[in-house]
């Protein structure tokens, strides 16, 4: 085998993360990242699906058709969602509310579904649960990175813990109520990846037009 | 009927799929870089969506909901944990039908929305709707209206993003942020400029 358990593990990490470089599960990174503990539990459930779906396709691999492939993993996806959100109702009640609906949006995550296809189908199950876990870490510290900087700042607190005394509690901090509302997460995860790519250049995107100067006569 | 309306004007501008919720957005970023495709990914949306979101309803009023199945002589069955298997399920299986019923009937439709088509099955966009319609009870209009409308509002949403995507190709943007990054910023504009649609009412 020519990656090693150890590279699979942390490759998505920063080399080939998920969100900022495969463009994978953007939807609930923006969503679900206003407060550390909600994007904590979102990002645990991701990977617990991810790795014991790559799991599951792997072992199936062989038996599945591949022209009902889609449906066939959408049905093990879907089933193992189903047990997160039931235990998430049972023992995180006021966590599973204000996850809301995004909990069954793992289902249609595309981390899952894209490592399923790329990853599981051609894979041993052993080797497809550690990458299932690599990957769903690599969404995880995205989704941590964006909750820490949008609660610090956003209402100064951390997992729920005030940090930064606010203005309207006697403190000294004026927290930036923007960095609550949706559109903070764009800016976050876009500066984000600016971050990324100034340290690793090579993950640079070409450019379809470049500007050339042209020498006046 | 003026709470369909304002039911409709809400879906489309105030909690857009795209800009307000984030559903969707893989295929938002990935395909929006020409106003053509977007437009046909926009409509093939809002196609699937409007029937999806009713057949929905319909499942869950009639199947699923707790004593739904007292017309089968089970009142006391509650199969809710069953939804999210049912909705994705029911969504395959549309967006395969509407697929074979364009390909027979509209050829030149079909054509043009190509790979779109099979790639909205797993669109959050899609069973978002679903799971929206689920969580603030909406009866049939009303799941109706919201199909349509919220499909109508992510098709307005991204092909706006492409419009602005297609000039801002010819700009001189750092290279870190090149592609990708530039878009979110970009998506996170439009954001803003679609909460200030926040204080419509009707």
């Amino acid at each position: 085998m020519a990656q090693t358990y150890r590279s699979m593990l942390v490759d998505p990490m920063v080399d080939n993360n998920p969100i900022t470089l495969q463009v994978l599960g953007v939807c609930s990174a923006l969503a679900v990242t206003s407060s550390l503990q909600v994007a904590a539990v979102m990002a645990l459930a991701v990977t617990l699906v991810t790795a014991f779906s790559s799991m599951f396709i792997s072992a199936l691999r062989s038996q599945i058709p591949s022209s009902i492939r889609i449906i066939v993993q959408m049905i093990i996806i879907a089933s193992l969602v189903i047990v997160v959100d039931q235990a998430l109702k049972a023992y995180a009640y006021e966590i599973s509310k204000t996850l809301s609906v995004f909990v069954g949006l793992i289902i249609t995550n595309c981390i899952v579904m894209g490592r399923a296809e790329a990853f599981a189908m051609k894979n041993p199950p052993v080797a497809s649960f550690i990458d299932g876990i690599g990957n769903g870490m690599g969404y995880g510290l995205i989704l941590l990175l964006v909750g820490f900087i949008r609660e610090l700042f956003g209402s100064g607190s951390l997992f729920g813990i005030t940090i930064l005394p606010t203005v309207n509690n006697g403190g000294w901090y004026v927290p930036n109520g923007l960095l609550l509302l949706p559109p903070s997460a764009f800016f976050v995860i876009g500066l984000l990846i600016w971050g990324f790519r100034s340290w690793k250049p090579e993950q640079v995107e070409d450019r379809e037009y470049r500007i050339q100067v042209v020498e006046a006569h | 009927m003026e709470q369909l309306v304002s039911l409709a004007v809400k879906a489309i501008f105030v909690e857009n799929m795209a800009l307000a919720f984030f559903l969707g957005m893989c295929t938002f970023l990935a395909v929006s870089k020409k106003i053509g495709t977007a437009i046909g990914l926009g409509i093939s949306v809002t196609l699937v969506q409007a029937i999806t979101v009713p057949a929905n309803n319909l499942i869950l009023t009639y199947l699923l909901a707790p004593g739904a199945l007292a017309w089968a002589g089970f009142p006391d069955v509650d199969l809710t944990f069953l939804g999210l298997i049912s909705y994705i399920g029911v969504i395959a299986a549309m967006v395969q039908i509407l697929e074979m019923i364009l390909d027979k009937y509209f050829p030149p439709l079909y054509n043009a929305l190509g790979v779109f088509l099979p790639l909205i099955t797993v669109n959050c966009a899609i069973l978002g709707g679903s799971l929206f319609m689920v969580e603030r009870d909406y009866n049939l209009a009303e799941a109706s209206v919201y199909g349509v409308s919220s499909g109508l509002g992510w098709a307005l949403a991204i092909t706006a993003m492409a419009g602005v995507r297609e000039k801002l190709k010819y700009s001189d943007i750092p290279d870190g942020l090149q592609g990708l990054g530039i878009t979110f910023i970009t998506a996170g504009l439009m954001a803003m400029a679609f909460m200030s649609f926040s204080g419509v009412n009707l």
